[in-house]
């Protein structure tokens, strides 16, 4: 318990109650939806772009602590980055959660923490909704949808 | 079963520590506590009295049934055979050969769906349903309608989680070709009223299914005294074994229905000009069935019947009391389906933590509930959560248990900030 305890109270829960860049981006140049149909949690991400750089991130969702963490903790971690160091710090993310993998020592907005969420398998997929999200938003531009479960 | 006695108290309640110690995995420790596993609804545990039936058919006696002349064959066709009649006591049902074996509720209803209706649907006709079902009893009769270009209508539920016997009247006309109804729903726990909405759709000669995947395990279950048509249930919810289940239909309707699968086991004679079905139940068991599940289901069910039904409801309706009770005087918890009629589980939310995270935090303390839609989404939709935390209850559960989980959902909240 006390691993979880630690997780939720390091930056789950202040997160989950005053989350970053909690708004819809309007106009914005891209935007995608995850969605959890295991769980019904959705998040949607807004991203504007200033041609390949991203100038601000946004999201809105009906989700849990641990995807409205991940997904405030990702618009910090994006702002200023281009598509291509977008891309690779999703992977980087996504190792992170399933295999708790840390690889870089230095990451972004306290995104490290979610590396506790690899021993919790149960709730891998929440993390990772918001950057399922993220790639979707860049690869499709704009109105996708993209499930947990492709 | 030798060991129906001690399981009862003086008094016919039960002896629940006794029962305990039958179910081998209830004695575990889960992050440093001892499990409280109340996810029953979902699925339950296992008592030696199942685990061991399985066991001792693949050790002493398995084979294929229906088709061999030597022993083996022979044991395991009349250890297997004889579980309908297990059944047929369990459902009071009037006769055996109304037993079929399936792998589960959701084929139960597949079945009537593709075998009994669809071949009678017309464009126009209607399937009535209500707003609690399970997505089983949901998306088999839309697949159905929009192969037939049929309807699917839906009773509407209160706040309190129930339906009204006007709104079942209303939405019963002379193009309703079934109703099929859940008994007790898995998201909210209400008892719906199914021998009353059988005399109404009788009263208009429409046939009545019922989803007994939550009922059989928690109550007393007569299918004359319903009155219904169909019944379905799953083995796994009833102490018994995974890909287990039952259909159990009125023999007329069962007769002239057309097979389903086709296969061996199903036939009287083949040739390939034309096949020649068997009667129920074997018409609708092609291929070879899960046959030491069946028979460890045969020994859940004399295991389920020696403690008596009515003991376990009244144990269960104790421990749902004492849920509402505790869990009622949370600060910020709303209990989801407040029916009067109720039973089996409680259904809630917070109003600072989302339910995964209800679960993931209990988890951590041992204690196992189920969080998310319960595959029930429209009922979700209906009080506009995007999930919720259940607790279901097994024969098992104690006071103490609830107290527990009341106990971890008041961790919650301390951890959320209430
Ligand atoms: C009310 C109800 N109907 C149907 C089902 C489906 O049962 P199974 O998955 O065993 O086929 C369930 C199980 O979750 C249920 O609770």
């Amino acid at each position: 318990m006390s691993e979880l305890a630690d997780l939720y109270q390091r930056v789950v829960i202040e997160h989950n109650r005053s989350p970053r860049h909690y708004n819809k981006l309007d106009p914005c140049t891209h935007h995608a939806t995850g969605y959890n149909p295991l769980c019904g949690d959705e998040v949607e991400l807004y991203l504007r772009m200033d041609g390949n750089r991203v100038r601000e991130a946004g999201f809105q969702g009906e989700s849990c602590a641990i995807a409205t963490a991940s997904a405030s903790m990702l618009t910090e971690a994006v702002r200023g980055l281009d598509a291509e160091a977008i891309r690779e710090l999703a992977r980087a993310v996504s190792r992170l959660i399933r295999d708790g993998d840390p690889g870089a020592d230095e990451w972004p907005a306290d995104l490290d923490v979610l590396g506790v969420v690899s021993r919790f398998p149960g709730r891998s997929k929440c993390a990772e909704l918001p950057w399922k999200a993220l790639t979707t938003a860049l690869d499709a531009g704009s109105g996708d949808t993209v499930s947990t479960e492709e | 079963m030798s060991s129906a006695e001690p399981l009862q108290a003086a008094g016919g309640s039960l002896d629940v520590q006794a029962i305990r110690s039958q179910f081998p995995v209830l004695d575990q420790q889960v992050n440093g506590h001892p499990l409280v596993y109340l996810d029953n609804g979902a699925t339950a545990q296992k008592p030696e009295a199942v685990i061991e039936a399985e066991a001792r058919c693949y050790r002493e006696y398995y084979a294929n049934i229906h088709r061999g002349v030597h022993s083996l064959s022979q044991r395991s066709t009349a250890e297997f055979e004889a579980v309908r009649g297990k059944v047929q006591r369990l459902l009071n049902a009037p006769e055996e050969k109304e037993i079929i074996f399936t792998r589960g509720t959701t084929e139960g209803i597949n079945l009537v769906a593709y075998s009994f209706l669809r071949p009678q649907l017309q464009a126009g006709d209607e399937i009535l349903i209500t707003a609690m079902e399970h997505h089983s009893n949901i998306v088999p009769w839309q697949i159905i309608c929009e192969q037939t270009s049929a309807k699917l209508v839906v009773v509407p539920i209160s706040d309190a989680g129930e339906i009204s016997l006007d709104d079942v009247a209303e939405r019963i006309g002379p193009r309703t070709k079934l109703v099929s109804v859940v008994h007790l729903s898995n998201a909210l726990g209400t008892i719906n009223p199914v021998k009353q909405i059988v005399d109404l759709a009788h009263a208009r000669n429409v046939p009545v299914l019922v989803d007994g995947a939550q009922s059989a395990p928690h109550m007393p279950v007569d299918v004359q005294a319903l009155g219904c048509d169909f019944f379905v249930f799953s083995g796994h919810k009833l102490y018994g074994p995974t890909g287990t289940g039952v259909l159990w239909g009125r023999y007329e309707l069962l007769k002239a229905m057309p097979p389903w699968h086709g296969g061996g086991d199903m036939i009287r004679t083949v040739t390939f000009e034309k096949t020649d079905f068997a009667d129920p139940p074997a018409r609708f068991e092609a291929g070879t069935p899960n046959i030491a599940g069946v028979i460890a289901l045969g020994a859940a069910i004399d295991w389920f019947l020696a403690l008596d039904p009515r003991a376990v409801a009244a144990h269960e309706a104790d421990l749902l009391a004492h849920a509402t009770a505790r869990l009622g005087a949370i600060p910020g918890l709303r209990l989801i389906g407040t029916a009067e009629q109720r039973a089996g589980l409680v259904s809630f939310v917070m109003d600072d933590a989302h339910p995964h995270d209800i679960g993931t935090i209990l988890d951590g303390y041992g204690i196992a509930v189920r969080a998310g839609h319960h595959c029930a989404q429209p009922v979700m939709q209906r009080y506009g959560v995007p999930a919720t935390a259940r607790a279901s209850f097994g024969v098992y559960n104690t006071r103490d248990e609830i107290d527990r989980l009341a106990e971890g959902i008041l961790k919650v909240r301390d951890l959320f900030g209430g």
